[in-house]
């Protein structure tokens, strides 16, 4: 046991634990994904109270899952939060602030006294909902394409471009993952809409919206995949650290770890029979097979950019600035201490996986929206 | 690179921190002592099985989801500020301050938001014992997240548990059993909880007094000052005690923080304890510092020693003690810790310029230096000082922290006081005819806001110029990043706070204003 816990071992520990993490906050970002309709989706303001209760019950689970990765990262890759956040300022504040405006707008939009009225709030909603998932998808498409910044003796960061993170809506690549995950999250909003809610006219609307959604996110998807799996990448030499770039990196990743190929391959899979059940079976329960495939597809994405010497967090500037998980990782200490905290993990899955059973045994109703009940 | 950074980053960075975690702190104390509120009045509840307990219960339940919002809004905040604003803090001691922020996480946060959702909305989906049971766990992690990230804080008053490594040029945690046990952090922890208790308990006498002058709600209205009477007592008792104990400790571990919060410029023995007193400039300065002559003073003989030194007769070292050096108690001038400061400074310099030459010999003659015991205890430990310019730099401003002292303890016996009037009031059933005390009660809400928020700027005005106590200057931390990006962020937060404010003041104005649903 002691052979096996050594400083590499709990590198690459918690590097899963931070990939799960991503991928339980894409899976959730279905709250925002279903936020985005707010105004297409609803013929009547029932309908959309609706939704907005059906995901306004669960908007605090992608909230703490957004916080709970900014904290795993900072315990356990601190030069990569130090470097990132403190360089590519703007990305971070913009996703920041889209967050902000979500988290009041539940419990103020429908509250008498307001002050800015209920379509304030409810654009809100809809800003959260596009930007989040969007600019989420840019900055984790930088983990594969790069970004500006250096390094010096004591890792302090200087990042080179004076836009602070922006200049990474300019490259395409990063567009595609970011166009990928907000129509990823649409289609997985309506999925849970449909999940969730009991009103004919509203599910009907759902699975229309279903197809019209679902392409663009596999075009996206397979066109980022593509230029993925062919292009460059950024390898670190395993004894002397030296990064280099190297073509077909990923592609080589993705098909040398057989844990990284059944995850992509099964997440592709599970997210595909869950859009064959929704938009051919008109099932309800797709969402229960989108979910997992997108955990296990963005694990496998975490998987192809921090495992096999990889640099995570590239600099496309300064190549030997780059991050790898032994340059950026907590220290054996505190990595072993914080393993010891993340067995409790199962624990905390429990007892949600229970309190949303009982909560979603019964489905949103228009009755219930009219009762005396807290609502949204 | 940090030599030349801009001090009015440093000042927007800091003013953007402050601004976030002000706004913060006006929500989070409600929910630290309303959830327990709720909790107390929802077993009343289902113990007696009285409906008029869940009509209370969810009248203060609607009143808690309006604040409960804000405050998850503006805490995510200052989570990810660490990380933008002040990037070289972050990986200086992400090995240790990271850790405490990931348990949050993990162990508070998820079952907050787990179980208010089943709070909220669970009245008619699950069973009366499993809602109770959601109610308390929102009390419990509500107050767990706020250990964490006070044990954090806490390691930036009183760095403990941790060894630099020269190799990452960071300091790495090496005991985490030392950081959480970390006597700050004890005190802070109980000493914050409580307060935030004794603010939620405020909170619900002076809307429940309201609802008494203007005769409406009655019956509720006397419920709710009767639990949050004998809650609000017990916490503003258990305040004043581990406030006493967490300023013995500030006068242990951050002594400067506590001479300026006693404007004690002299170290004396027998020192009196100032309970009231102006300060007047004195004409005297240290460095560009004001020296402050106290002026109509009231203070109790030697208690200040008493209470610090547990001796009548011990000795309080002053500020002039703290920055010129006073060899007699043993107290080494800034000065030379600057000097010392330096020396480490340059010992890390050659290591790693040794390193990247290829230099072995230097590499390992100069990293042997770091396992030292005379290096680490007599050098090492005064690299934060080499940050600075002047020895005076050390001293924070002392009217902030003097006058805010004075103040929040004060505002902390008034409290005590004013739990024992309403429980009091309440026993001999003459509330409604005390008027005067109702219409104190409602106007103590904005004191306990005002008390509260003081003690954090006791605690973080009282600290500067540190980010970690003798580890790193703020302007050391800052990230590098242009002082328009923070000027327009700051602004950006200063709006939007600002509007969700008046935003959650108005609704819930018009909730108390509506009273609980019949």
């Amino acid at each position: 046991m002691a052979l096996i816990i050594s400083h590499a071992f709990l590198q690459n520990y918690w590097w899963l634990i931070i990939s799960l993490l991503a991928g339980l906050l894409v899976f959730l970002m279905f709250v925002q994904g279903g936020q985005s309709f707010i105004f297409s989706l609803p013929r009547n303001n029932m309908q959309r109270k609706m939704i907005v209760n059906a995901l306004g019950r669960k908007w605090e689970f992608t909230f703490t899952t957004l916080v709970t990765f900014g904290g795993a990262f900072f315990a356990s890759f601190p030069l990569f939060y130090a470097t990132s956040f403190g360089g590519a300022y703007w990305v971070w504040m913009a996703i920041l602030f889209s967050f902000i405006i979500q988290a009041v707008a539940y419990e103020y939009r429908s509250k008498p006294s307001n002050v800015f009225g209920t379509g304030v709030f409810d654009t809100f909603l809809f800003i959260n909902g596009c930007l989040g998932p969007f600019l989420t998808g840019v900055a984790v498409a930088t983990f594969f394409t790069g970004s500006d910044f250096s390094l010096d003796l004591f890792n302090r960061v200087t990042w080179g471009s004076g836009w602070h993170g922006l200049e990474a809506l300019v490259n395409p690549v990063n567009l595609l993952l970011g166009f990928t995950v907000i129509f990823l999250a649409r289609v997985l909003g309506l999925m849970y809409l449909s999940n969730t809610i009991d009103d004919g006219d509203l599910i009907a609307a759902v699975h229309r919206a279903l197809v019209r959604n679902a392409i663009p996110f596999l075009a996206f998807f397979l066109t980022f995949t593509a230029c993925l799996l062919a292009g460059e990448g950024f390898k670190a030499d395993g004894t002397t650290g030296e990064i280099t770039i190297v073509r077909y990196l990923y592609l080589h990743n993705l098909l040398s770890n057989v844990f990284t190929l059944i995850f992509f391959a099964a997440g592709v899979v599970l997210v595909l029979v869950s859009l064959w059940l929704g938009i051919l079976r008109h099932s309800r329960k797709a969402i229960w097979f989108a979910g997992p495939g997108t955990v296990a597809v963005v694990m496998a994405l975490f998987f192809m950019a921090g495992y096999g010497s990889t640099a995570f967090y590239p600099s496309s500037s300064d190549l030997q600035s780059s991050l790898t998980l032994a340059k950026a990782s907590s220290s054996m200490f505190t990595l072993k201490t914080m393993m010891y905290v993340s067995f409790i993990i199962p624990f905390v899955a429990a007892y949600i996986w229970y309190a949303w059973r009982s909560m979603n045994r019964r489905m949103i109703t228009r009755e219930e929206m009219d009762g005396e009940d807290h609502t949204y | 690179m940090i030599e030349n950074i801009d001090l009015s980053l440093v000042n927007w960075s800091r003013a953007q921190f402050a601004l976030t975690a002000i706004y913060h702190w006006l929500f989070v104390p409600l929910t630290l002592g309303l959830s327990f509120i709720l909790a107390f009045m929802e077993t009343i509840y289902v113990r007696t099985g009285d409906e008029i307990w869940k009509k209370i219960t969810k009248f203060w339940m609607t009143l808690f989801g309006i604040n409960f919002a804000i405050g998850v809004a503006t805490g995510i905040i200052l989570e990810f500020e660490f990380g933008t604003n002040w990037s070289n803090y972050s990986w200086f001691v992400g090995d240790i301050f990271g850790a405490p922020l990931a348990v949050e996480g993990i162990l508070a946060f998820f079952l907050e938001s787990t179980f208010v959702a089943v709070m909220f909305f669970g009245w008619n989906k699950v069973g009366r014992k499993f809602h109770l049971a959601s109610t308390w766990l929102v009390a419990v992690g509500a107050n767990l997240s706020a250990l964490w990230i006070l044990v954090a804080n806490s390691w930036m008053e009183n760095p403990v548990g941790m060894i630099f490594n020269p190799d990452t040029a960071r300091n790495e945690m090496n005991s985490f059993r030392d950081v959480i046990l970390n006597p700050v952090a004890i005190d802070k922890f109980t000493h914050t909880v409580t307060s935030g208790f004794v603010l939620g308990s405020v909170f619900v006498v002076g809307i429940s007094s309201w609802f008494l002058l203007r005769r409406r709600d009655e019956v509720m209205a006397r419920k709710s000052i009767l639990v949050a009477g004998i809650f609000g007592l017990v916490s503003s008792l258990a305040v004043a005690l581990t406030g006493d104990s967490s300023a013995r400790t500030i006068a242990r571990v951050q002594p400067v923080k506590f001479a300026s919060m006693e404007a004690l410029y002299e170290g004396r023995s027998a020192a009196d304890l100032t309970v009231i007193g102006a300060l007047a400039d004195s004409g005297e300065r240290i460095g560009e510092k004001t020296v402050h002559d106290i002026k109509m003073k009231i203070g109790l003989p030697k208690l200040l020693s008493i209470m610090t030194t547990g001796d009548e007769n011990g000795y309080v070292p002053g500020l002039k003690d703290l920055v010129n050096g006073n060899p007699d108690r043993g107290i080494l001038p800034v000065s030379e810790m600057m000097e010392r400061g330096k020396y480490a400074r340059q010992v890390l310099i050659d290591y790693k310029m040794a390193k990247e030459i290829g230099d072995e010999a230097s590499v390992t003659a100069l990293g042997a230096r770091f396992r030292e015991q005379d290096f680490t205890d007599n050098y090492f430990r005064y690299f934060g000082y080499s940050y600075f310019d002047h020895p005076w730099q050390v001293i924070p401003s002392v009217p902030v922290t003097f006058y805010s002292f004075r103040i929040m303890v004060g505002l902390g016996f008034f409290f005590i006081l004013l739990f024992i009037l309403a429980i009091s009031f309440h026993r001999r059933g003459t509330l409604e005819s005390n008027r005067w005390f109702l219409w104190l009660s409602l106007f103590s809400i904005p004191l306990a806001y005002l008390a509260s928020e003081l003690g954090w700027i006791v605690t973080e005005m009282g600290r500067q110029p540190w980010i970690i106590q003798n580890l790193m200057p703020v302007n050391v931390a800052v990230s590098n990043i242009s002082t328009g990006a923070v000027q327009t962020t700051f602004s950006l937060f200063a709006v939007l706070f600002t509007a969700l404010l008046i935003a959650e003041v108005s609704i819930m104005v018009r909730q108390i204003k509506n009273g609980p649903k019949h």
